[in-house]
């Protein structure tokens, strides 16, 4: 084996590939690509299984089977086309209308006509805070399967400073409602945190127990002390203004500041994970425990920390969707984020920018799929299944490999590592 | 007659180590035939093999003249063979009759486990073989010589006639021992067959009927106790091979930089491990703690290090207490630690070898400035340590995990000894490590001792322990029991108090004023 | 040398949890006298009905005074906490503990129904039916857990289960409904068990993919299919039955012995699995294989085998707990309509300490809490229902952390079997 002192400037470049966990190989050509293979296989997959579950429960590929099998394959065929380009042009937008806006310069149709784009943005943008939130956990060695209730909470807290603390500039507001929304994250996450450095009661029951109470919580909250004065229904006042994040475009657009603030926020998470002393010993506590002691670190206080700063970042997404989309705080408005973030901090590899692109991916995912039922009639729902699928491939990545034959890796990468106890 | 069972030419290899040499053993009916080895000389690779846990790559088993073909632990069952395992297979939260019942139920129609029966069936034999135990207790409550005995009954009850007994007094009392003795005493008398696998040589002497000795998986010989006296297994047991000799310069002892008094320290099942030792290391020494694996070596370690807190008595570091500090503060006291489980204590396996190699100084000028870490600066060091320590990696940035072993304990070594330290405390340092690293690590701790760093070696490898040492302390149960001067100690007499025998030479030697604890 | 303390167990002075508790059954007491005695006036009478169903009672209204009713279980609690801290109640501590708690709920009921009159018997019987589905997701995962597998994913298994359950009973009839429920519930077993047990993926991760698959796949056929042609969504309800004899006993008889299939399945399946797992091979080997499968292995006992038996099982009942909503209870599938009783089984598996019957008191307890937030409204109690709501879940996290003595997780649950 040759030495290779790394020079300063590769340095930047090996460190991001050695920070997203890839195994080391010796032609450089191949890293990026050995990173990227599993997850986009994965993502691939899961598109083509998608598609095979869209055409079973189509009624008219059954009709056209019935006609002959040429013609129930091409129907099949169109079919996931058809699914697939509605979900795509929902979700960016389509080219021709794009051209059509443009050439018309009417600033109303150009808006509408970049506004998928801009939505599949706005869609991700709560999904990068959860994901971060369930990759720093990973990172730290905690199961945070509790972004879920932490959002709710997050939303409560922004909510309720949104629209009760009144007089303020929007230069104070929203920084303290978005504080106070990563605040009562925080807190819910602390909980289980503490009680697992403390007690070692398994977080991710408690977490999951966290949700719960987040759910009983916020029902009572929006029934009672946060419950809009003249409304029957149980829904949050509308915060003030000064509290909303500042949107770019005129209506329709909804596209607001929060994406650029979790984009910030990425930054930050990957600074402090990976340039901080504290995000080293995060990193060494979660990856092996012993050693972490071994090299003097706090296990208990690093396990705190960990699940107090997850808990902080789901907070923000739930204050995001509150100060930059929602206004006020309705009942269920989250359902699925905090799931849905564990298979974006997998598809990530739990690194931030990882995190971001599987945010987009999800977020783009989301956004087209409400057109895709609305002109195709195909549910929604299909994103959770897709999620699903390419979640199992990218925790089972033996499976991917059985399917294109691909050979085990020399060195299993180093991923995530979690014990049970 | 053939014999009861009948071993002819095992060989097994593992990656780099050839476990089993064309092992050849008979064993006789009605005898206790003892397996004498050091740790590692391969006993327990055979009889995992003998017990259908591993196969052979070589070499065939007979029983009663034979030949039979074991694959699994059923197989081995079936043909009247019982492992009595080092560590219990026992289900800590199951009574007895479940423990013993487990895989051979009683049952009764409609497959119901019929409970009374196997406790009736488990009273007879306890009464048959003199095993006393209550069939109706968890395991959990048990000490661990009745949980021995239901590790006994289970092979009893499925009516095994060869039993193999691996290190059955490791986590036994004396007294426990003698009990067990007698045990195995009338489990022969009654047509069973024993092998005893040990490196006690007290033991084997007071107990076997006849002694192979291995060593490096190989038969070294077969003799019985009448023959044998402890001197004769000892040299037998650890050869004499000639040395490598160590270069090392005089002795030039300083100050006393660790000190350690009364200690008394717990291990991780809340038993007491270590009992009122005391003991000290001046600058420019090192001081040797011998032992065989587990008489309280690893919690003493644990302790000057401030993993592990003691129940009582007190350390001192350069005069300063760390009797209940934290292992941050025993390290910027200028202490290093080589552990002894590197893998799990020493080394974050999916980091870079960068990251491992700032393991213990991320926090500290140059490489953290305030809470940022400059990496550029962390990776100049670490180039510069893979430089000089010859580590073999690809780059600083390739996975630990990814090195061999050897490569893996010069990172520990390179982050240990590349800052200003006055004590040296390492731990099993070339544990599974090939001789080019041994040597290279030995010198490293050499150097350091010469240097004026007081060392604090422990190592139930006799050898590293004579090479190094300029004193040395043997551990028994817990307890210091000698401390010999290097120039007085011998393979023999040192290996003789690792099995708790006091030779006479050195009980004259202590007399003459030597610290015993 | 001294080898006489050699190995000798060392003597943990633990923090007397006796006394803890001591004080706990005191506060208790405190609390029935201070927030519930005070609280009611001297004549006031608490009427607890004892009309369970639609029957006429056979009972007499139960009548108390509120506050010398009150009083004596404040007494009660409160000499129960002297001798606490006194003598100690040792190993029944907990048991203590249970009967404190019920003297406090109790109390709680006395006080809410001061003045009033609540329908005891009413209440009783929800309490069971809201149980139904909770312990039956408990057994589930008792199953999977006491074999070594981590099973998370009851709340996706109860969800395909009544989906498939509505779909195919509509379809066909109840009984096939149920068999193909049970069936995709086998499937969604061997799922979890091919990625925990064959790829020995994270437990939690295998889990979670199955909560989001199920999530996804029902909603999606539920909005394509089952909310625009109600025909397929209309599948025959389990008809209650009384048992002869046995639901002619006063009080208890209608609550019990006059139900449908499932909660009678329920208590067949407790008193099964209770004696499957303690009284037969079949359970002894199981439940090796979760505490120290090596030591299984090397008894000749299947690891592998056993857990992806254990999953199947589990999977079949926590669908077969799914298709308690559509076919025993609501009579059509909703989106997400398990509404997180997945996870409360989840719960109740560790409040009951991984024990069949444990379970169904965890099951019972959380199903009290839940019927009796209900009513409170109706009584016009200032406590916001959504508080006791709450109480499973944090009395389930109290449980965790020891406060109440460790419960015994399965040693082996969560780590994948590897052999040498």
């Amino acid at each position: 084996m040759d030495k290779k002192p790394v020079n300063k400037q590769d340095a930047g470049k090996v460190l991001l590939e050695e920070i997203s966990g890839a195994a080391q190989e010796q032609q450089g050509k191949t890293r990026i690509g050995r990173i990227l293979l599993i997850p986009v296989l994965a993502v691939f997959t899961g598109l083509v299984i998608g598609g095979i579950f869209i055409v079973v429960t189509t009624e008219s590929v059954y009709a056209a089977f019935g006609q002959s099998f040429g013609a129930g394959l091409s129907e099949a065929l169109r079919t996931v086309w058809n699914s697939y380009v509605a979900l795509f042009t929902g979700s960016l937008g389509s080219p021709t209308r794009i051209i059509t806006a443009l050439q018309s310069g009417d600033p109303l149709e150009v808006r509408r006509a970049f506004n998928p784009i801009l939505e599949s943005l706005v869609a991700s943008t709560p999904y990068i805070f959860a994901g971060l939130s369930v990759a720093l956990g990973f990172r730290a060695g905690v199961f945070n399967i509790g972004a879920e209730g932490q959002i709710f909470i997050g939303a409560a807290t922004a909510t309720f400073v949104g629209y009760a603390v009144k007089g303020l500039p929007a230069i104070i507001h929203i920084p303290l409602a978005l504080l106070a929304g990563a605040a009562g994250g925080a807190i819910w996450g602390l909980i289980p945190g503490w009680l697992k450095a403390k007690t070692g009661g398994h977080e991710v029951i408690n977490t999951i127990m966290m949700n719960y109470i987040a759910f009983r919580l916020s029902d009572w909250l929006l029934t009672g002390p946060m419950k809009r004065p003249e409304s029957f229904n149980p829904v949050s006042p509308t915060i003030l203004d000064s509290a909303k994040l500042p949107r770019f475009f005129d209506d329709p657009i909804r596209f607001h500041m929060g994406f650029f603030i979790a984009l910030a926020i990425a930054w930050v998470v990957y600074w402090f994970l990976f340039k901080t002393t504290w995000g080293f010993e995060l990193r060494t506590v979660g990856s092996n425990p012993f050693a972490g002691r071994y090299a003097g670190m706090n296990v208990a206080r690093n396990t705190i920390l960990a699940m107090t700063l997850a808990g902080a970042l789901a907070g923000l997404a739930g204050a995001n969707e509150v100060l930059g989309v929602n206004h006020n705080l309705a009942m269920a408005f989250s359902s699925g984020y905090g799931f849905d973030s564990i298979a974006l901090a997998l598809l990530g590899n739990s690194h931030p920018l990882g995190v971001v692109l599987a945010s987009l991916l999800f977020g783009t995912l989301r956004n087209g799929a409400t057109p895709m039922q609305v002109s195709l009639g195909i549910p929604n729902d299909i994103i959770s299944v897709l999620q699903a699928v390419i979640l199992m491939f990218i925790a089972a990545p033996a499976i991917i490999r059985t399917i294109y034959r691909l050979k085990q890796p020399a060195q299993e990468q180093p991923g995530i590592h979690l014990s049970m106890k | 007659m053939a014999p009861v069972l009948e071993l002819r030419g095992i060989t097994k290899r593992f990656p780099g180590v050839l476990a089993n040499d064309h092992i050849d053993l008979a064993l006789e009916e009605g005898e206790i035939h003892a397996l004498l080895g050091e740790n590692g000389a391969g006993k327990t690779t055979l009889m995992n093999i003998l017990y259908g846990l591993y196969q052979p790559d070589e070499g065939d088993i007979f029983v009663r003249g034979q030949k039979i073909q074991v694959h699994s632990p059923s197989d081995a069952i079936a043909a009247g063979v019982g492992m009595v395992h080092q560590h219990f297979m026992l289900v800590p939260v199951f009574t007895v009759t479940e423990n013993v019942m487990l895989g051979a139920e009683e049952l009764r129609p409609g497959g119901f486990l019929d409970r009374k029966k196997a406790a009736d069936r488990i009273t007879r034999i306890s009464q048959q073989y003199r095993l006393e135990v209550d069939p109706q207790s968890y395991i959990k409550d048990l000490p661990v010589g009745v949980q021995q005995r239901v590790e006994i009954i289970k092979l009893l009850y499925r009516e095994a006639d060869i039993l193999i007994f691996d290190e059955p007094t490791a986590v036994l009392t004396p007294q426990e021992a003698d009990e067990l003795f007698k045990i195995m005493h009338s489990l022969t008398e009654q047509g069973k067959s024993i092998i005893f696998i040990t490196h006690k040589l007290r033991e084997v002497l007071e107990v076997a009927d006849r002694i192979t000795v291995i060593r490096r998986g190989k038969v070294i010989g077969t003799v019985a106790p009448a023959e044998a006296d402890q001197n004769l297994l000892a040299s037998m047991m650890v050869g004499r091979d000639v040395q490598l000799e160590l270069e090392r310069s005089p002795l030039k002892a300083g100050e006393v930089v660790l000190e350690a008094e009364n200690l008394m320290l717990a291990d991780d099942r809340h038993q007491v491990a270590v009992e009122g030792v005391s003991f000290e290391v001046r600058a420019g020494e090192i001081l040797g703690i011998a032992g065989v694996q587990g008489n309280g070596q690893t919690e003493l370690i644990e302790a000057v290090t401030g993993l592990r807190t003691p129940l009582s008595g007190r350390i001192r570091l350069l005069g300063q207490d760390i009797t209940r500090a934290s292992p941050r503060i025993v390290t910027e006291l200028g202490s290093a630690h080589i552990p002894e489980d590197r893998q799990r204590d020493g080394l974050v396996l999916a980091f870079p070898v960068m990251d491992n190699l700032i393991l213990c100084q991320y926090y500290l000028e140059p490489f953290a400035r305030g809470k940022v870490i400059d990496w550029q600066k962390a990776l100049q060091v670490a180039n510069d340590l893979i430089e000089k320590f010859d580590i073999r990696t690809p780059n600083a940035l390739t996975p630990v995990g990814s090195l061999s072993g050897g490569n893996q304990q010069k990172v520990i070594v390179a982050r240990e000894l590349s800052r200003p330290i006055r004590l040296l405390v390492a731990a099993q340092p070339t544990r599974g490590l090939d001789v080019g690293s041994i040597e290279y690590i030995h010198r490293q701790i050499l150097k350091r001792r010469d240097e004026g760093v007081a060392v604090l070696l422990a190592s139930t490898e006799l050898d590293e322990i004579l090479q190094l040492s300029d004193r040395i302390a043997v551990m028994y149960r817990g307890n210091i029991i000698a401390v010999v001067p290097s120039k007085e100690a011998t393979k023999e007499n040192i290996g003789l108090l690792m099995a708790g025998v006091m030779p006479e030479k050195i009980q004259a030697g202590a007399s003459s004023g030597l610290p015993i604890a | 040398m001294t080898t006489q303390a050699f190995h000798k167990k060392i003597e943990t002075i633990s923090p007397t949890r006796e006394r803890i508790m001591g004080v706990v059954f005191l506060a208790l007491a405190f609390s029935i006298y201070f927030f519930f005695s005070r609280d009611v006036a001297s004549d006031q009478i608490t009427k607890f009905e004892l009309t369970p169903g639609g029957l006429t009672s056979v009972l007499p209204t139960w009548v108390l005074p509120s506050m010398g009713t009150l009083n004596i279980l404040a007494i009660a609690a409160a000499i129960l906490g002297g001798v606490q801290l006194a003598k100690g109640f040792k190993r029944y501590t907990n048991w203590v503990l249970a009967v404190v708690v019920a003297l406090f709920v109790f109390g709680f009921l006395v006080w809410a129904a001061a003045g009033k009159s609540l329908n005891l018997g009413g209440l009783l019987s929800t309490t069971l039916s809201k149980a139904v589905p909770i312990t039956l997701g408990a057994l589930s995962g008792i199953l999977c857990e006491r074999a070594g597998v981590i099973n998370i994913a009851i709340e996706g298994m109860m969800l395909a289960g009544a989906m498939v359950g509505a779909l195919v009973g509509s379809l066909t009839n109840n009984w096939l409904g149920l068999l193909s429920a049970v069936a995709v519930g086998a499937l969604m077993g061997l799922l979890l068990g091919v990625l925990s047990i064959k790829y020995k993926t994270n437990q939690i991760i295998a889990g979670t993919v199955i909560n989001i698959l199920s999530t996804g796949l029902t909603s999606y056929i539920s909005a394509k299919f089952m909310q625009r042609y109600m025909e397929i969504n209309n599948p025959q309800i389990f008809k209650s039955f009384p048992i002869p004899g046995l639901a002619d006993i006063p009080f208890f008889g209608p609550i019990f012995f006059n139900n449908n299939l499932f909660i009678y399945a329920m208590f067949l399946f407790l008193i099964l699995l209770h004696v499957g797992l303690f009284y037969t091979r079949w359970g002894l080997r199981m439940r090796s294989v979760g505490e120290h499968p090596k030591a299984a292995d090397t008894l000749g006992i299947n690891v592998i085998r056993t857990r992806y038996l254990s999953v199947l099982l589990g999977g079949m009942m926590a669908s077969f707990a799914g298709a308690y909503f559509t076919l025993g209870s609501v009579g059509r599938f909703d989106e997400v309509m398990t509404a997180g009783r997945g996870f409360i089984g989840l719960a109740a598996m560790i409040f009951g300490n991984w024990m069949p019957f444990g379970a169904f008191g965890a099951g019972l307890l959380f199903g009290f809490a839940d019927s009796l937030a209900s009513r409170l409204a109706i009584l016009q109690i200032e406590i916001p229902s959504q508080f006791l709501l709450m109480a499973p879940y944090v009395a389930t996290m109290i449980v965790l952390a020891g406060v109440v003595g460790r419960g015994q997780a399965p040693a082996s649950e969560g780590i994948p079997y590897e052999k040498e």
